[in-house]
């Protein structure tokens, strides 16, 4: 991978860190923020390391867990925040929140908390990028939890029968909700479902933002060669509970420690210091950066007005 | 009497109905272990004591969980699954509303399936539309099933080891607004009929006709008529299906006057159906319109002053009693 990509990607995941920690610590203030706070900190190399291999008008389909898929898709890191705070200037303008944020100015069209709810929507717009014949696929995210949905094996049957240019991501992060994988499901990889499918499976390091860039790169080509679906496995960890609210006491701290040592964005930080592609003071000056976006996204947020009640009428039809 | 929130009265009877029938078991997505461990959750610890043998956690599946149901019940044991948030019924609905409800019927009356459906429901979490979105209705529509939806911890107690105890599918669906704050409930053993409505405030001008966490609402707009003068009678359906409508009927030829009130929204809400029992069955007795409190059509939103504004509260009721009494 170039270096310049590979910054990139290092850039992505940065982004994602900043933003997720700052939620974690907005959520230690008490009624900050509304509802309840999904982080994929620790999960950050999946989502940089597949948008990276995407083109804007490329679609994204994801779950509940959603915010670093939506950064590395560009979305904009303020309104994005402003709908976390339910704010009028928010990217759904206060009606969905951090559970199902839509850009659909970025392709990210859906964010569903229904879990697996989304993976027959990518069946769908897959579908429509066959149809009209674009040179576009579809990534759809989800956890291991909603493998064990019906809607997953629903979904990998059509897209495989049809070769619809759609590439599945499961994010495995250990957890579904409290349950380990191993108290979910008895298949130790959820890619060898894809075999019961006819489509590819492919196990990757999910804390390997370029391992992961490229078996995406790989698949989006499968797709665009008319080829059809494939289904990777991202093997990552969940540093953070379920939700904020989650106090973690099924996850076993030394399992947490571990995680972290492996962490995803140092992962990249070392090859890239290693590689000399960049420098020490080149990373301190790109994390004040991110730490600024961040900070003005929360500052453009907190200033942003709440919706009028009767906004809630809005939106409802075209 | 004991003071419990509404989870722990459900938790009383789940585990009070474990102990006197070992075909009870429960199963259904981190019931046993969850993310939300505390004693106010209604399976609270039930894993400790009945062990995983009978309080089963199950992968995230709700079509299969309700499946279970089915299958098990109609070889004599007695589940109780859960469903975790109102919107994942529409998952589970397939065993619930073709099969659940139809198997009865369709074995010319030679099986039966007793097995309860827990959903919990409400808005006012902030959690947004694919959480929070009542659906009693749709589960109304369905004959074969019963309903039930209890307003007060003590009924949730009494309505659960009935719905246990039933040999029909019951959905009994909890709102988790109700789960937070404890309230009397009886001591010991005891059980209150399904199908049986309950007047929670006696009065003579008005009907109010209400269910599950709205009866609060119902009690505040109540306070605020009576120092006007205005005595509303609050009607606790606690069951949908099989509707009371004699206890509806018997409330109207009192007052003559009908409000309805629920969180659900309004178009097609069960609502509807109660108007049309008191203009098919009572319109002699009616002094005035029949008028509904309700959700807005639209799904709950997730921003609080919107979701607020989602959420019926008591001086949208009060106005509407003031409606139809002045
Ligand atoms: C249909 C449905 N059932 C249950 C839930 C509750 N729920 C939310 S997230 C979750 C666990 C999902 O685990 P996984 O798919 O592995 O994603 P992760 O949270 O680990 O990222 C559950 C059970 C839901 N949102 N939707």
């Amino acid at each position: 991978m170039e270096n310049k990509k590979k910054i990139e990607l290092y850039r992505s995941m940065l982004l994602i860190r900043h933003f997720e920690e700052k939620l974690t610590e907005l959520c230690r203030i008490e009624r900050k923020l509304p509802g309840m706070v999904i982080l994929c900190t620790g999960q950050e190399a999946v989502a940089a390391g597949t948008c990276a291999a995407l083109e804007k008008d490329d679609v994204i389909i994801s779950n509940h867990r959603s915010h670093g898929h939506l950064l590395a898709k560009g979305a904009e890191p303020n309104t994005v925040m402003a709908e976390i705070f339910g704010k009028k200037t928010g990217c759904n303008k206060g009606k969905s929140g951090t559970l199902h944020i839509a850009v659909p100015e970025v392709n990210a069209l859906c964010t569903t908390t229904v879990v697996g709810g989304g993976i027959p929507i990518a069946v769908g717009t897959a579908f429509a990028q066959q149809y009209k014949k674009r040179r576009q696929v579809t990534v759809c995210f989800f956890g291991n939890g909603a493998a064990d949905e019906g809607s997953f094996h629903e979904s990998l049957n059509m897209a495989a029968l049809w070769n619809l240019p759609v590439i599945f991501v499961c994010e495995n992060n250990v957890y579904s909700g409290a349950q380990r994988m191993e108290e979910h499901t008895k298949v130790k990889d959820i890619a060898a479902r894809a075999a019961g499918y006819a489509m590819p499976g492919v196990v990757v390091d999910g804390n390997d933002a370029e391992a992961v860039f490229k078996a995406t790169t790989e698949a989006r080509l499968r797709c665009l060669a008319g080829e059809g679906p494939t289904l990777i496995e991202c093997k990552t960890y969940r540093w953070r509970g379920h939700g904020e609210a989650d106090h973690q006491a099924y996850q076993p701290k030394d399992e947490i420690a571990r995680w972290m040592e492996r962490c995803p964005v140092k992962k990249i930080e070392r090859e890239l210091l290693a590689a000399g592609a960049i420098s020490n003071q080149e990373i301190s000056e790109l994390e004040e950066s991110i730490a600024k976006i961040v900070e003005d996204a929360v500052r453009f947020a907190e200033e942003s007005p709440w919706p009028a009640p009767l906004e809630a009428l809005d939106d409802v039809y075209v | 009497m004991q003071q419990i929130t509404m989870g722990q009265a459900v938790r009383q009877a789940l585990a009070e109905e474990m102990q006197r029938d070992p075909n009870v078991f429960l199963a259904g997505e981190g019931i046993g272990v969850g993310i939300h461990e505390s004693p106010v959750m209604p399976t609270f610890g039930l894993l400790r004591e009945f062990g995983p043998d009978r309080v089963k956690d199950t992968p995230v599946s709700e079509a299969a969980i309700a499946g279970l149901a089915v299958g098990a019940s109609v070889l004599g044991l007695r589940p109780v699954v859960e469903v975790m948030f109102n919107p994942f019924f529409t998952l589970a609905s397939d065993q619930i509303v073709n099969h659940a409800a139809k198997l009865r019927y369709l074995s010319g009356g030679k099986s039966s399936f007793p097995m309860v459906v827990r959903v919990k429901t409400g808005a006012g979490f902030g959690a947004g539309c694919q959480h929070s979105h009542n659906l009693e209705a749709w589960a109304a529509h369905c004959p074969g099933l019963k309903v039930v939806m209890p307003g007060t911890a003590a009924d949730a107690k009494g309505l659960l080891k009935s719905a246990i105890r039933d040999d029909n599918p019951v959905v009994f669906i909890e709102d988790m607004g109700l789960y937070f704050f404890p309230t009397p409930v009886p001591e010991g053993e005891y059980t209150i009929p399904i199908g049986v409505a309950d007047i929670k405030r006696p009065g003579r001008d008005v009907t109010v006709v209400t269910w599950s966490k709205m009866l609060g609402v119902a009690f505040k707009a109540a306070a605020i008529l009576s120092k006007e003068g205005i005595e509303v009678e609050i009607l606790d359906l606690r069951t949908l299906l099989p509707l009371d409508k004699e206890a509806i009927i018997t409330s109207l030829k009192k007052t003559g006057r009908l409000v309805i009130l629920h969180e659900a929204t309004r178009t097609g809400g069960f609502g509807g159906e109660i108007a049309a029992l008191a203009v098919d069955e009572a319109f002699s007795y009616l002094k005035a319109p029949v008028k509904r409190v309700t959700g807005p059509d639209i799904p709950v939103p997730f921003s609080p002053p919107l979701e607020q504004f989602y959420i019926p509260d008591e001086h949208q009721l009060v106005e509407a009693v003031k409606s139809v009494v002045l």
